[in-house]
């Protein structure tokens, strides 16, 4: 049954053609929508054509890693959550889980959008905890893009809530200021289904590629993160073509994102 | 901020921290065959990054559910043994293992044949006994011998390395000071020598002339790996006089 779209997909890209119409370089229609849940200390909704995201940043006071007692802590996790897809189950994050949220974490932590340095209260002891949990609502395709506008989508809408020093607590609902965020890193990809690039694979397509790459690239069009997946391989020429690709799409998602 | 540890240079007058050149591997020692039970072993180590792997199958998969009638299923597993590193590593899954494990699992898949062995699964186990850095580029270059030692028919072997930023330089195989302290590592890997790149996994930020000057490197790594591989193949099967002598 799956075969059938699979052989369908390939034979319309060799054809020149997408499933659902799109040109390769033609990401679906994008909604991005923020602080939707008042609970978080900044949230985002991603609508990448039938693909829904939603990403809650929650903010918590926590001990530092030893070897950077000076910064704050950047922890991203993604819920595939079994509402979304007849193929997520209920359980602990899953490989395909595990990949999205480390690809998503990359992206962020090495563009060093978030000024970690400033998120420090006593060095060695504590510092602020960024939480970033993706919660998919709806899979059709490209959890790593809707996933990473999301959360930088809800990060720069993110607030750091007062910490009551003398309690040792953080008082929810009051804020004190902005997270510091001084970079927008995109993520963008790209699958290759028969020596073609395609870029946002929706579900059908990313059932009949034969592998992706997915490259976050910062607002000064250098790239921040890049992984391959899947079980084909990639030439060089490929994989030139596939930067300049998100460095151009990064830059048009940029502006959707209004930063 | 800087980092605790960091070291104000990393390259002076030209060489790295450890004495080499920018583009210079460590010393490199493959053993093939060192393990009785297993059906193939190898061990990879760059310089101080020591890398073991073994495997067993094809063999009848278990639990039945996971058989595919049409084809064998490869599983790939990484860990790293709680002594290899400084602090010690919690024994059991890590979210950073199960990424790696898939990784490596993709870029295998490259190379077998999987229709041959129908409801069986070839599992392919990769352990670090010692981390300094490249831990999954040892780990793949060990598998893919270990596959060919336990006689798994190949199309042809996987050949792995890292490049990295180091102080504004491209550099060959990092270890790991300048994995902790680089400005980005790439982890990456071909089938043989050709230009059919099956891992790629990088980090930090870096100019797109600088990402494809470390693309150009990393494939010249892997060739360089490749003969090694190959060479050390032949080591271990070749049908010396001795062998003549006994008989």
């Amino acid at each position: 049954m799956l075969k059938t779209s699979e052989n369908y997909v390939k034979k319309l890209v060799e054809e020149n053609q997408r499933i659902d119409d799109r040109k390769f370089d033609e990401h679906r229609k994008i909604e991005i929508e923020t602080g939707i849940i008042e609970t978080a200390e900044g949230s985002a909704r991603v609508k990448l054509g039938n693909t829904h995201v939603l990403v809650g940043v929650k903010m918590s006071v926590g001990e530092p890693y030893p070897d950077i007692p000076n910064e704050g802590v950047l922890i991203v996790n993604a819920e595939l959550a079994p509402i979304a897809s007849p193929m997520f189950e209920p359980g602990p994050p899953d490989e395909e889980a595990v990949e999205i949220a480390r690809v998503i974490d990359r992206g962020i932590r090495e563009s060093q959008c978030i000024e970690v340095e400033k998120l420090c209260i006593e060095p060695g002891k504590k510092v602020w905890m960024v939480n970033v949990d993706l919660h998919v609502l709806d899979h059709d395709g490209n959890l790593i893009d809707a996933g990473g506008l999301g959360a930088i989508a809800a990060l720069l809408k993110t607030k750091i809530p007062t910490y009551d020093e003398k309690n040792d607590k953080v008082v929810y609902g009051e804020y004190e200021k902005k997270l510091p965020v001084k970079d927008v890193p995109i993520p963008v990809t790209i699958a290759k289904i028969s020596s073609s690039l395609l870029v946002d694979p929706n579900l059908e397509e990313e059932n009949a590629m034969d592998s992706r790459i997915t490259i976050a690239t910062n607002k000064h069009g250098d790239i921040c993160a890049m992984q391959k997946g899947g079980d084909g391989y990639f030439t060089t020429e490929e994989i030139e073509k596939s930067i300049d690709l998100s460095i151009l799409k990064g830059k048009e998602l940029r502006k959707i994102l209004g930063a | 901020m800087t980092k605790v540890g960091k070291p104000e240079q990393m390259i002076v007058n030209g060489k790295r921290l450890d004495g080499r050149e920018l583009e210079q591997f460590r010393p490199i020692n493959i053993e093939v065959g060192i393990l009785k039970r297993a059906e193939g072993s190898a061990v990879f180590k760059f310089g101080s990054t020591y890398a073991l792997s073994a495997v067993y199958g094809p063999r009848e998969l278990h639990p039945k559910h996971l058989q595919d009638p049409q084809q064998a299923v490869l599983r790939c597993r990484y860990s790293m043994a709680p002594f290899s590193t400084t602090e010690r590593v919690r024994p059991g899954r890590s979210r950073r293992g199960t990424e790696i494990s898939m990784v490596l699992n993709e870029a295998l898949a490259n190379v077998l044949f999987f229709e041959d062995f129908p409801k069986t699964g070839i599992d392919v186990f990769v352990e670090i006994l010692q981390a300094d850095a490249s831990t999954r580029c040892a780990g793949l270059n060990a598998a893919s011998l270990a596959l060919v030692d336990a006689g798994v028919p190949m199309k042809d072997f996987i050949s792995s390395c890292s490049v990295g930023k180091v102080d504004g330089k491209i550099v060959l195989d990092l270890f790991g000071l300048e994995d902790n302290f680089g400005d980005a590592d790439l982890a990456f890997a071909t089938i043989g020598n050709k230009d059919k790149i099956v891992l790629m996994q990088l980090d930090g930020i870096v100019k797109k002339e600088e990402l494809l000057q470390m693309i150009n490197l990393a494939k010249k790594g892997c060739s360089e790996i490749y003969e090694k591989q190959k060479q050390a193949l032949k080591e271990k099967y070749k049908t010396g006089e001795e062998d003549v002598e006994n008989e």
